[in-house]
């Protein structure tokens, strides 16, 4: 034995900072402009009556005339100064699990106030924007999940638009010529036969799998467009579906404001909910689970342990082509309730954000489905009450909220390790 | 009763990975299949565990031809393999891991976790493994997570166990517990077929060895019948230099400082914890240390592909802590990196433009904007020829070459301009016998035209012979330092370990 | 990974030196087959599927199958004569069927080119309709309100048209360089975005004609419309000329320049090439702005090149999705560009004829487009078809997973 060299102390860390504490910062600065607008803008901005009047039921429930009277120059104070307390925090740079809570809260202070900033001098159905927020963040979910699906088996797949169009267009058909059920069972199996598609090409003739989604999207708008054209304007009968209707839970749908917004939706809303639960047990708690993340993760240490990775990988892309023809079904048959051109309008796209915004976890797409839902009400609410933004700009709000969460604003996600890499064998 | 390879030909697009090769192993035996690298062992192993299908031949287990369609049939046929890079899914526990594929279940397909953690409780116990059912194995060091491999193949009820170079990430303290452990198996009555391109551990383990050379079976040995220097030839082709020829070294000026570095690896860990060291011109220092003790992140700190959070990286005078990896390049450092394939060339690019792939931005490759593709074409050519580089012609892309000449590739890109310090990572793994000579010897030749080399490999033998300085690693610090000449590898290993301190 | 790899290929010099001159002989032949014969079979291919289509979307037809069997496939067979004999009419039947199919495939090259420059950097860019809205509307309002003569004032257009185009491209690679934003879904957004955008600012008195309240712009002024380059009656312009120099342009910049060099080597080994000393970050920026710059062009070949030149809100139509399929038909080469581009500009042209003329809807073009992607990219399953010896394994990824 030698020399040695002279232990070190851990020395100071200088002033590079680690990616969470520049997050923190960031987040912090965000929250503290945030804070100042509202104060400014939602608080001494606000002319003449400032009473806003949020409405907690509908005409239609059993306990009516709910409301929460609130001065929205005084919230927006309140709430002004909350947000900048939380950015404050933030520039401490403590607690650096809490930067996403701490954003989140921000920001649902920041809706609370500018509602009350609109609906002042007015009235405004709270239950009801709540209520929208649901039922718009169905579709976005069941994106979600279906992405989720795939990419916890190492797919990607960017044709969730394609198969939520294209499940929409044979539900209503399906639908218009021989009633529910087969509207229902048609979207299924075309959102099946899509994710069957994208793992034929994918696995079997190892076409990259971003351009396979792609060309699931191109084949769906161009096949359903044609269709419609062709077909749909000439017999247009086959464009009426009958509108699922929703199924109101007895007891729980008199609930003062929970009945509205939760328990009187159609069986697509239970479903969702149901099915987030439902995957979050089956991945972390079975068989079927384990084995999917480990293709996701080690396809060939699940390989070696006798896993059929490309069985794996085909049965939960089908499963995911599934769910999202269960979210086309919810478009053509209960949203909308009849086919129109290029109707998803990139929703797929939006719920493959919130796939990633929800860190590939089943109740993370749910509230990142709920933020985008929430974010769609926003804009049809607002665009009610006329408060002086054009319309676009709002049209524009979930796809700019979309970005902002795929540049990465809920900080590094990690993906599953072999997401998007084709599993080879010789 | 024996596992029999019969007649395993397997070819690849431009190769025979294995020409009629057979192999068999008894239970209660110890078979070593030595080759260098490339010499086709992992292919025959991954014939044997349905991963390949073989052109021709077929395996026998206990007297049952074995259909080689997928790893399940090779598993139910009691064959369980130990890959050289660890078939474990980072993000799962060692439960977890071990039971996937023969997961217990209870009510609707749920996982038992208690029948899952008992399992390996019960077989680690059995064998000595000491192994914990509830870590991530993300968080466990290489040592442990292999043992965990051998918990996976014994839940199989495997009977013949292949290990696939199992002492390339070991330390020559946990190489004699693992000799241990497979002893162990050994007396238990399995069957096991040990890879490695190692002389004195073949030597040393094995009841017989088995010689592979350019995929064909070339020999058989009992290892009391023969000599390294006899094996070294027979898995070669010719003789070869066990060791590295080199005059003592002459330190001169100090040209790498590193001070107290802190850096965080992609999990946010301080893998490096304030590591300080210097590397002189006319030097070899190697660092040497258990795999995942920080080196990876040091040397990408060092070329400034990695930022560091504390400390400070002077390189002949200058503080580069802060600068550009093209900045640093520019002050005169080689850089071998670490995975040639991911890091050193862009496989796809030919030979011609990975030559030029960081210098081409300037005179003579380019003027402006414009590239010179005959300047540099000429320039590959000259490299090819004077590195020694096997290849048809310049502008093929490089992927078509062999690992050896395309590390020598990387070689002459790096060290055909005036360099002031050069770095290697791993520089030899996965080459050739033939290629790892004349790295070495390059590499030494550079220390003797003043440069100042850092070497870091996780070949402890590899350290042994190059360094003229020895340097460990562990935890992300150094934590000692030895002179190669006087010290042995187990006092080096020791302190790998983290305990060999003073 | 490493060591496994080179245990399935070693030294190939020790075999490949025999039979090395057949080996490179063949592989110029296989190397031209496949960059000819390979689309050429997903075109064919192409057409019998849509055939299919717009025979089993034949309405009227059906109909008659109750009564008249033979009759109802006899109207089908006819249907898909009509559709491609209008088809072709439309691509080459006459001066002015040509003059449409280059004046339709002058913007599809230029954003086709986008799409391939950004292949080449292991990009993926979806936004050329976004960068077509923002370069379009720049050279829109050099177009509308900076008076100059027309030999000056549509060089500024179109250098407007670059930067609006490159500015919005750009924003997608800084988002990925900056923040690892995936590029596919922040250039869709971005489509989005700017298709609102374009929708709003269309209805301002910055654009739109005093008196009008429908989203569409003032005529642009005589200056800045791009002359037709035979006869005032043929639309084609010199936006024609621009693609072709935007070819040689892109060709030079990817194979001759040290831009287009790192561009590559980014492509295909984002970590060799941060290695090798490049700014990766900063050549995905760029690349998204050179990407953009082109796409832009292509925007203003539709603000200021076509007749009205009233400008509406969904100026680029669907070039911008049609520039996918067309850079992978031409592999992501300027040149294989240019030609996918004159073939997509006849089938596009000659698209609308047929449903003029036939009753075809021209979304028959979309699904060409999406079958030929698939046959290019997954050349064993035009193989399968044709029956054809399979050559060597092709690896087609192009792109990334998200973590990159």
């Amino acid at each position: 034995m030698t020399a040695t060299i002279e232990r070190v102390e851990t020395p100071e860390v200088r002033n590079r900072a680690t990616p969470e504490e520049r997050r923190s910062t960031i987040v912090g600065w965000v929250l503290i402009a945030l804070g100042l607008f509202v104060f400014i803008f939602f608080g001494l901005g606000l002319d003449g009556d400032g009473t806003a009047t949020f409405n907690m039921s509908l005409q239609t429930d059993r306990f009516k005339d709910l409301a929460w009277v609130v001065d929205a120059r005084l919230l927006s104070f309140i709430v002004g100064v909350l947000i900048m307390g939380l950015g404050v925090w933030r520039l401490t740079r403590r607690a650096l699990d809490w930067t996403n809570i701490a954003l989140a809260v921000g920001f649902t202070l920041f809706a609370l106030a500018f509602l009350a900033w609109a609906a002042a001098g007015s009235q405004f159905s709270m239950v009801g924007m709540i209520r929208s927020t649901v039922i718009l963040s169905v579709v976005v979910v069941f994106g979600a999940l279906t992405g989720l699906m795939c990419e916890r088996v190492g797919i990607i797949n960017i044709g969730i638009e394609g198969q939520l169009l294209a499940s929409a267009f044979a539900g209503v058909v399906l639908s218009s010529a021989f009633g529910t059920l087969a509207g229902l069972s048609g979207a299924l199996l075309t959102g099946a036969l899509l994710g069957w598609l994208l793992a034929w090409l994918t696995i079997r003739f190892n076409v990259d799998q971003i351009i396979a989604g792609v060309v699931i999207n191109f084949l769906a708008l161009g096949l359903t467009s044609l269709m419609s054209a062709r077909i749909l304007s000439d017999v247009q009968s086959l464009n009426a579906p009958a509108r699922i209707p929703a199924w109101r839970i007895p007891f729980l749908a008199d609930i003062p404001v929970l009945g509205a917004t939760l328990f009187d939706h159609t069986f697509f809303v239970y479903g969702m909910f149901i099915l987030v639960v439902a995957i979050h047990i089956g991945l972390f708690y079975t068989r079927w689970g384990l084995r999917s993340r480990s293709v996701g993760e080690h396809p060939k240490a699940a390989d070696t342990a006798g896993i059929n990775v490309y069985w794996v990988r085909y049965r939960n892309v089908i499963l995911g082509g599934m769910i999202a023809g269960f979210g086309g079904a919810f478009l053509g048959l209960a949203q909308v309730a009849r086919f129109e051109e290029d109707m998803t309008g990139g929703i797929g796209f939006i719920g493959l954000a919130a796939m990633i915004f929800g860190k590939w976890l089943p109740f993370g797409a749910l509230g990142a489905g709920l933020v985008f839902g929430f974010a769609r009400a926003v804009q049809q609410k607002a665009a009610i009450l006329n408060i002086g933004i054009p319309s676009e700009f709002l049209l524009m709000l979930p796809y700019v909220v979309t970005i902002i969460v795929v540049a990465g604003v809920v900080g590094k996600t990690r993906p599953p390790a072999a997401d998007g890499q084709p599993y080879i064998k010789e | 009763m024996a596992l029999e390879l019969r007649g395993i030909t397997k070819r690849f697009p431009t190769v025979v990975a294995n020409d009629n090769v057979s192999l068999s192993v008894a239970p209660g035996e110890i078979v070593a299949l030595l080759g260098e690298n490339g010499a086709g062992k992992t292919t025959l192993m991954n014939v044997l565990f349905g991963l390949y299908s073989p052109d021709e031949g077929q395996v026998v287990i206990d007297g049952d031809h074995l259909e080689l369609s997928n790893p399940s049939a090779s598993i139910a046929a009691g064959v369980g393999m130990v890959h050289q890079h660890f078939m474990l899914v980072p993000v799962f526990t060692v439960a977890e891991n071990v039971i996937l594929g023969l997961e217990p279940v209870k009510g609707l397909s749920l996982i038992d976790r208690t029948k899952a953690r008992r399992l390996v409780t019960d077989i680690s116990d059995r064998y000595r493994l000491a192994v914990d059912p509830d870590a991530l194995i993300e968080d466990l060091p290489v040592g442990v997570q292999q043992r965990v491999e051998i918990v996976k193949v014994l839940a199989r009820d495997a009977r013949y166990i292949v290990f696939d170079e199992p002492t390339a990430v070991l330390t020559p303290q946990e190489v004699e517990e693992f000799f241990e452990i497979v002893r162990g198996l050994k007396d238990d009555g399995k069957g096991v077929i040990f890879i490695s391109h190692k002389l004195n551990e073949a030597l040393e383990i094995a009841d017989r060895i088995v010689v592979l050379r350019d995929g064909k079976a070339v020999g058989e040995v009992n290892p009391a019948d023969t000599s390294k220097e006899q094996l070294a030839e027979l898995m070669v082709g010719r003789p070869v230099l066990l060791t590295v020829e080199k005059s003592d070294a002459e330190p001169g000026d100090v040209v790498l400082s590193v001070e107290n570095l802190v850096v965080l690896d992609d999990r946010a860990h301080r893998t490096v914890n304030g590591a300080s060291f210097e590397v002189r011109s006319g030097e070899i220092v190697g660092i040497a240390g258990v795999q995942g003790n920080g080196q990876t992140e040091l040397v990408e700190s060092i070329v400034g592909m990695r930022p560091s959070l504390a400390g400070r990286v002077v390189i002949a005078g200058h503080d580069v802590t802060e600068h550009s990896p093209r900045q640093i390049h520019e002050s005169g450092i080689a850089h071998v990196p670490e995975d040639r394939q991911e890091s050193g060339l862009v496989l796809d690019f030919t030979v011609a433009e990975n030559m030029v792939l960081d210098s081409y931005y300037d005179e003579p490759y380019s003027r402006g904007l414009r590239m010179d593709w005959a300047t540099a074409t000429e320039a590959a050519q000259r490299l090819v020829d004077e590195y020694d580089v096997k290849t048809t012609r310049v502008d093929v892309p490089v992927s078509t070459l062999s690992g050896g000449n395309q590390q020598k590739v990387i070689v002459a890109r790096e060290f055909d301009r005036d360099v002031k310090l050069v770095i290697g990572s791993q520089p030899t793994r996965g080459v050739d016998v033939g290629s790892i000579e004349y790295i070495h010897a390059r590499i030494v030749e550079q220390r003797d035209m003043g440069a100042a080399v850092l070497v870091i490999s996780s070949e402890l033998d590899e350290v042994m012979a190059l360094a003229d300085r020895i340097l460990v690693i562990y935890q992300g610090r150094i934590v000692g330092e030895f002179d190669p000449k006087s010290v042995s590898s187990t006092e080096v290993g020791l302190a790998m370990l983290g305990s060999g301190e003073g | 990974m490493g060591d496994q790899e080179h245990e399935g290929r070693p030294d190939p010099e020790s075999h490949a030196a025999g039979n090395d001159v057949a080996r490179r002989v063949s592989g110029i032949d296989e190397k031209l087959g496949r960059a000819i014969l390979t689309p050429l079979l997903a075109l064919v291919l192409a057409l019998a599927v849509g055939a299919v289509i717009i025979m089993v979307t034949d309405v009227d037809a059906w109909r008659l199958m109750g009564e008249d069997l033979g009759g109802a496939l006899g109207e089908m067979l006819e249907g898909v004569w009509i559709a491609y004999r209008e088809l072709f009419r439309g691509a080459f039947g006459s001066v002015r069927a040509i003059s449409e199919t280059l004046f339709t495939a002058s913007p599809l090259i230029l954003a086709g080119l986008a799409v391939a420059v950004g292949f080449r950097t292991g990009l993926f860019n979806i936004g050329a309709r976004g960068q077509m809205f923002a370069g379009g509307l720049f050279a829109l309002w050099v177009g509308l309100h900076v008076d100059l003569p027309a030999l000056i004032h549509i060089p500024v257009a179109l250098i407007a048209a670059i930067i609006g185009g490159g500015l919005w491209g750009g924003l997608a690679g800084f988002l990925k360089a900056r923040f690892g934003a995936h590029e596919v879904i922040t250039t869709i957004m971005l489509n989005f975005v700017a298709a609102f955008f374009v929708l709003y600012i269309l209805k301002t008195s910055l654009f739109q004609e005093a008196g009008s309240n429908l989203p569409q712009s003032a005529p642009v002024l005589d200056s800045a419309r791009l002359p037709p380059i035979f006869a005032q009656q043929y639309r084609v312009n010199i936006s024609l000329i621009i693609a072709v120099l935007a070819v040689w342009f892109i060709h030079w910049l990817l194979f001759r320049s040290t831009i287009g060099f790192e561009f590559r080597a980014a492509g295909l080994s984002a970590s060799a090439s941060a290695y090798a000393g490049m700014n990766v970050s900063f050549l995905y920026t760029a690349v998204m702005f050179v990407s953009g710059g082109l796409a832009g062009l292509a925007g203003a070949s539709m603000t200021l090149g076509l007749p009205p030149y009233t400008v509406t809100s969904n100026f680029p139509g669907t070039i911008g999705f049609d520039a996918i399929a067309l850079a992978l038909l031409g592999r992501s080469h300027p040149v294989g560009v240019l030609w996918a581009g004159l073939l997509f500009g006849a089938l596009i042209a000659g698209g609308r004829t047929m449903q003029a003329a036939a009753g075809v809807s021209v979304d028959l073009v979309i699904v060409m487009q999406a079958l030929i992607i698939i046959f290019i990219a997954a050349p064993a399953l035009v193989r399968a078809v044709f029956r054809i010896r399979a050559a060597e394994a092709e690896p087609t990824q192009l792109t990334k997973g998200w973590g990159s």
